[in-house]
């Protein structure tokens, strides 16, 4: 095993071209672990961690740039304005030792469908920067899960940064594990009201190969928001139209029984997540007029 | 050359005769002048500071010059015959210095066992559960160790395998152990039965024909690990005399030895053990781990090796608690008094005895719980199977039975509409009553006193989790998880009471010893205590200054450590160390006063008559008369000469359990508590929040208050992890362990854990010294049934499971 | 490879270390420094929580090399020169919060930056704190006890 240590992105690019099989650490929170645990004995191993630039984030007039190293917890301590979605899935992340190293890159690289960030991210919006010595490209979150822990990388790439969507509106994130602490997901989701589209957006973990967004139920809810006028109202969600929202997402997914859970509680849980959060975001949305 | 780690550097400060950190005896004064330090006193650990300052030398901290890294190849399948093992590019690789097998071991003696010897020390023909050990390799860097074991190749045939009791008993199973022949096999029904225990007393159908009402209920307990921190570890040195040094992390010393010296083929005077730091136990170190594996790869390099297991070994490197199938009939007359209790109770050992035959024992004497029923019929077994071994945990067969026969207690109740602590209270055994094994129970058992005291705690308020900034979800069902504010959530509210036995029971000869000695250094007397306790986090160092302290009038008292130089301490389990070593110092202690007193009366008796006629204490560094007069320093009438003893002490004699009916007195104490669990559920997702813990426990005698507490809330704690979360899973259909890791075996975190308010009663039992009754495991065995009951009582669910999963809460 | 990082305010050098050894094996097994723990080695128990560069990490997640030329501190670096007990330590001392001992340095490496943070937190902060550090003898509550003392303690010297 070879240890890279760039100092600047350039190197580190220049590395992961010259070395695609190098495997870049930030965190360590997943790479780590198949170390320590004989799962993975990569040939190169490349520190992230001296290229700064990594842990920085910007905020744009409609977008942050969110660095990929940049940790939950700052994320939470300061992005809870523009991200709440993902500041609130950030603090369900493992453990705080874990959310002060651990970034939004790391989920993306591993692409687990249990990473806590994947449901925040496809309920906000926004794009992957992904770079190479070859150049820049962005890629829309919605394409980059491929498969289990299969992404839209190529073997010279790595991961820059995130653009989110500053939020418009209010945003959830609710995840159901067997501990009140430092659990991995059973299953999670991610809603993001929209305002300024009128649109919903949500997103699932846990519950497919890959994390989804619930297209039909973000459909159905966003057409059902706009031929009430509730938009413009600010009226209360009928129960009827939360109800139907809650089971199109628990129809979204693809869930399987595993040592976790079973198939049919993730179903059922994400219905009643969908319908608890959807209240909770539309609930702050009367609240803000 | 990056690819080939090399050995670490000798670390700064570190000999190369001795390990670089080995145990240190630990020297404490009372640490302030107004206190005596003696018992009933919350004095503090004497081990608090090295362990605060990173400093104690726990067994896998343990480093010495040269060492080589032990490593452990163990079954990627539960069942199978070997059909090869070709070891020889593992042994080509460099930096390897040996690898064994099975036909490496040096004797004729291949297996051990803490019961029955039926446990290959390396698997030899055949695997029976999935991570047996099967090869061991010594290199200079762990990393070269394992990556040499990956090339070890095992060539494996599977065979079917036996996970339950109809697979396990069926006429044509396949047999776990072909051709038994150990002290249980003659009157087992079954070769995959290791041990079974019927107690029959009175006549259950005659009962059952008074009953008003009868309750029937089929309870499963899933298998729970002990989870201690640390993991297994130990450092074999080879000594020159041919024999080896081990430090290790042990719950009882000698019963390792005598396990390791028959397989190394070396007496047991050169095999000296000393114990290591140990992060907690719990049951699991009960049997072997590293112990003879370091041993042998120590004898065979000529260098000490370190074996230092990580989390995923550990689960498959220690036993569990046997996972069990209970079925109960419980019969009450309308006024509210038991009439019978009908069970059957079997308990998975899985592939090896273990102490699955004790653990049978236990289940079935206890398996009524503290309750007064003259008629009953009661089974317990254990079966083998090719599940993962279980044996020794906290609570030991007592907890799985408590589950079943408290939820029964709930339901009998509900059929009488009677409130279920009056109901209990009512059928509370007392001292007197007598148990279905024909023992009466001859010290206080004070069960509905500690039922009253925590129904009468004041509950804690409703829903704290609001506040003016709304919900705070850290006090919510699902915690940070943030997956309520408030909907859904109901609360429920449980009881429940335990019984378990302290002590070895079933004719056991248990017995535990000390050596104190007294001298005078620098002025002062002080006295040093040396047992072969195994200090697993449980406090007894600190119970033994203690003790030394009351009965020798010293302030300071220095604790050696424990090693196979002195005499057997017994096992620390069985919540029996403070009542067996304890008693032991204590006894030896009352010795060496003597003694101190004799020489007393031989250097000063005749200058004052009261040597001779009053009865004399040692006080305050101090001969007292009972009176209250000193006679002389201790230090004087020490001077140069010093009192040094070694001596046994045993409790009362238990007698075996009658095989055809159970009848025997079995046991030699008991310990009780009740507790009241108070839940939030989230009805809709089915998770579960516990808001309060409430116990109260006789101890007959808190030797150390703080300590008391602090064992019945860790104990507490452990039963509501089984309540609600912690399960090895196993596929029913390889027998392979499915979640042998801290990402999917799920212990409480801080966040799972209520407030535990504890009720400390003193009740003595005038058998034991100084009136005190084992305390480590009694919290243990409510505590689950309490949170169960509350989260029937929240949800309106039959819940015959545990630990309880989400789906089963909403029925997804 | 050769590693080296500041320990506790003094210069460590590791040689020939393998690239795949975490910050937690180098600090115990070629510092010499063992306090920090091997509980889980997957960032699910806390018992090796070091802070890196003032940060609390699991030092069993940081590769020995991302530990160059960086600052830890670990629980041998709480108490002063002299060996006297930092506040922490002290109160977890007096409150009956060790038992075996093993998740103790993980939690005073973590509950000394918690007061350090934020000197009068309440129970709820001190869970939330603590959330990442398994302990499997105490039941928790003389850890809770412990911290509340060692506030308390703080708020009274200043």
């Amino acid at each position: 095993m070879e240890f890279l240590r760039p100092a600047s992105w350039q190197e580190a690019l220049a590395a992961k071209a010259e070395h695609p099989a190098a495997v870049p650490i930030a965190g360590g929170t997943d790479v780590m672990v198949e170390i320590n645990f004989d799962h993975r004995r990569p040939a190169y191993l490349m520190d992230l961690n001296r290229v700064t630039e990594l842990q920085e984030w910007e905020i744009g007039a409609d977008t942050v740039r969110l660095g990929a190293s940049v940790p939950y917890t700052k994320i939470m301590e300061h992005l809870r304005t523009e991200l709440p979605g993902l500041a609130l899935a950030s603090h369900t992340v493992a453990s705080p030792q874990i959310r002060n190293r651990g970034g939004v890159g790391g989920n993306l690289g591993t692409a687990s469908p249990a990473g806590d960030a994947h449901p925040a991210l496809l309920a906000g919006g926004g794009q992957v920067e992904a770079a190479s010595v070859r150049g820049t490209r962005m890629i829309p979150l919605d394409d980059f899960y491929l498969g289990v822990k299969r992404n839209a990388l190529e073997p010279d790439e790595l991961i820059r940064a995130v653009h989110l969507r500053k939020a418009s509106g209010p945003q959830q994130f609710s995840k159901v594990g067997t501990r009140n602490a430092m659990v991995i997901a059973v299953c999670a989701f991610g809603i993001a009201l929209h305002p300024d589209t009128r649109t919903v957006r949500t997103g699932i973990g846990s519950a497919a190969p890959t994390p989804i967004r619930a297209r039909t139920a973000e459909e159905f809810l966003t057409a059902a928001l706009d031929e009430a006028g509730l938009w413009d109202s600010r009226g209360p969600v009928p129960p009827s139209v939360a109800g139907q929202f809650a089971d199109l997402v628990a129809g979204a997914a693809n869930p399987i029984d595993d040592v976790r859970g079973t198939a049919s509680y993730r179903r059922h849980a994400l219905g009643v997540m969908a319908r608890r959060t959807l209240g909770w975001t539309w609930q702050e949305y009367r609240d803000a007029n | 050359m990056a690819d080939q780690p090399r050995t670490a550097p000798a670390r700064p400060g570190t000999s190369a005769a001795a390990p670089g950190r080995i145990p240190t005896s630990l020297t404490q004064g009372t640490g302030s002048a107004t206190t005596k330090g003696g018992i009933g006193e919350s004095t503090l650990r004497p081990d608090g500071i090295l362990k605060v300052t990173g400093e104690f030398a726990y067994s896998s901290d343990l480093w010495h010059e040269d060492m080589l890294w032990g490593y452990t190849l163990r079954s990627t399948v539960a069942h199978a015959r070997i059909l090869s093992i070709d070891t020889g590019e593992a042994l080509a690789t460099s930096g390897v210095y040996a690898v064994l097998t099975y036909d490496d071991l040096p004797t004729e003696v291949k297996n051990y066992g803490l019961e029955i010897r039926d446990t290959p020390v390396l698997a030899h023909g055949k695997v029976r559960h999935h991570g047996e050990p099967v090869a061991l390799v010594a290199a200079d860097h762990p990393e070269t160790a394992r990556r040499a074991a990956a090339k070890i190749r095992v060539e494996y045939e599977e065979l079917p395998v036996v996970t339950d009791e109809a697979s396990a008993t069926a006429p044509d199973a396949i047999l776990v152990h072909e051709g038994r022949d150990d002290h249980h096999s003659g009157h087992v029904p079954h070769p995959n039965v290791v041990h079974r225990q019927p107690i029959v007393r009175g006549d259950a159908d005659a009962a059952a024909a008074r009953a008003d009402v009868v309750v029937r209920g089929d309870y499963v307990f899933g298998m729970q690990d002990q989870a201690f921190l640390g993991p297994e570890s130990g450092l074999a040195v080879p000594a020159e005399d041919g024999g080896v040094d081990l430090y290790v992390a042990t719950q009882w010393l000698h019963s390792d030895l005598r396990q390791i010296a028959p397989v190394l083929g070396l007496p047991e005077s050169k095999v000296r053990m000393t114990l290591s730091g140990v992060g907690g136990a719990f049951g699991g170190r009960e049997d072997l781990s590293m112990q003879i594996h370091g041993c042998l790869l120590a004898l065979r390099t000529g260098k000490p090796v370190k074996i230092v297991y990580n989390r995923f070994e550990s689960f498959f490197g220690h036993v569990h608690r046997h996972p069990a199938r209970l079925r109960y009939e419980h019969g009450a007359t309308r006024d509210g008094k038991l009439t019978h209790v009908r069970c059957r109770i079997v308990l998975d050992g899985g592939a090896y005895a273990s102490a699955s035959p004790a653990v049978v024992g236990n289940a079935a004497s206890l398996s009524i719980g503290p309750y007064v029923v003259d008629d009953v019929d009661i089974e317990a077994l254990a079966l083998y199977t090719n599940n993962p071994p279980c044996g020794a945990m906290r609570g030991f067969g007592a907890v799985q039975a408590c589950f079943a026969y408290e939820a029964q207690m709930d339901k009998v109740a509900a059929e009488l509409d009677l409130d279920p602590v009056e109901f209990r209270q009512r059928n509370a055994m007392e001292q007197g009553t007598i148990m279905p094994t024909g023992q009466p129970v001859d010290s206080p058992a004070p069960v509905a006193e500690l039922l009253r005291r925590v129904k009468a705690m004041p509950l804690p308020p409703e829903q704290q989790w609001r506040t003016t900034e709304g919900a705070d979800v850290r006090a919510l069902p699902g915690g940070l998880s943030n997956t309520t504010h408030g909907e859904g959530v109901v609360r429920g509210v449980g009881y429940a009471v335990g019984i378990k036995n302290v002590g070895f029971s079933e004719g056991f000869d248990d017995y535990s010893t000390a050596r104190v000695r007294i001298e005078v250094i620098n002025g002062e007397p002080v006295a040093t205590v040396h047992t072969a306790m195994a200090e697993v986090g449980q406090g007894g160092v600190t119970v033994h200054a203690q003790i030394a302290r009351s009965e020798l009038g010293v302030t300071q008292v220095t604790i050696q450590p424990a090693d196979t130089r002195v005499g057997s301490a017994g096992s620390t389990s069985a919540s029996r160390q403070t009542y067996m070593t304890g008693g032991a110092v204590k006894n030896t202690c009352e010795a060496v006063r003597e003694k101190v007193l004799d020489l007393g009366r031989r250097r000063f008796g005749t200058y004052h008559p009261a040597w001779a006629t009053a009865e004399l204490l040692l006080e305050g560094g101090r001969v007292v008369t009972d009176g209250g007069e000193a006679l002389a320093d201790i230090a004087d009438v020490l001077g140069d000469e010093s009192v040094d003893l070694e001596l046994e002490f045993r409790h009362r004699p238990t007698q075996a359990f009658d095989l055809r009916t159970g009848q025997g007195n079995g046991h030699v104490q008991y310990s009780f508590a009740a507790h009241r669990a108070v839940v939030e559920v989230d009805t809709e997702l089915g998770l579960v929040k516990v808001v309060e813990l409430a116990c109260a426990q006789d101890v007959g005698k808190a030797l150390n208050p703080l300590s008391v507490v602090g064992q019945i809330q860790g104990g507490t704690t452990q039963g509501l992890g089984v309540a609600v979360m912690e399960e090895i899973v196993v596929d029913p259909k390889t027998a392979k362990v499915r979640n042998p890791s801290f990402t999917d075996y799920l212990i409480p975190t801080i966040l799972d854990t209520p407030t535990i308010p504890v009720d400390v009663l003193e009740l003595a039992d005038e058998h034991a010294p100084y009136g005190l009754r084992g305390v480590g495991e009694a919290p243990t065995l409510s505590s689950t049934p309490a949170v169960l009951a509350a989260i029937r009582q929240a949800t309106g669910l039959e819940l015959n499971r545990t630990p309880v999963r989400p789906e089963h809460l909403t029925g997804a | 490879m050769r590693v080296t990082m500041t320990v506790n305010g003094r210069p460590q050098e590791a040689d020939d270390v393998w690239e795949g050894e975490s910050l937690l094996y180098v600090l115990r097994e070629r510092m010499g420094l063992p306090g920090s723990k091997n509980a889980c080695e997957q960032g699910e128990c806390g018992s090796c929580t070091v802070r890196l560069d003032g940060v609390p990490v699991c030092s069993c997640l940081v590769a020995a090399g991302q530990a160059q030329d960086r600052e830890v501190t670990t629980v041998e670096g709480l108490s002063g020169e002299d060996g006297e007990l930092c506040t922490v330590q002290q109160a977890f001392v007096d409150a009956g919060a060790v038992q075996c001992g093993f998740c103790t340095p993980g939690l005073l490496v973590a509950a000394d930056e918690l007061l350090e943070r934020n000197p009068e937190p309440t129970d709820g902060d001190i869970r939330e704190a603590l959330s990442g550090n398994l302990c499997r003898c105490t039941g928790y509550e003389k850890i809770l006890d412990a911290v509340r003392l060692a506030a308390a303690r703080t708020g009274q010297a200043v």
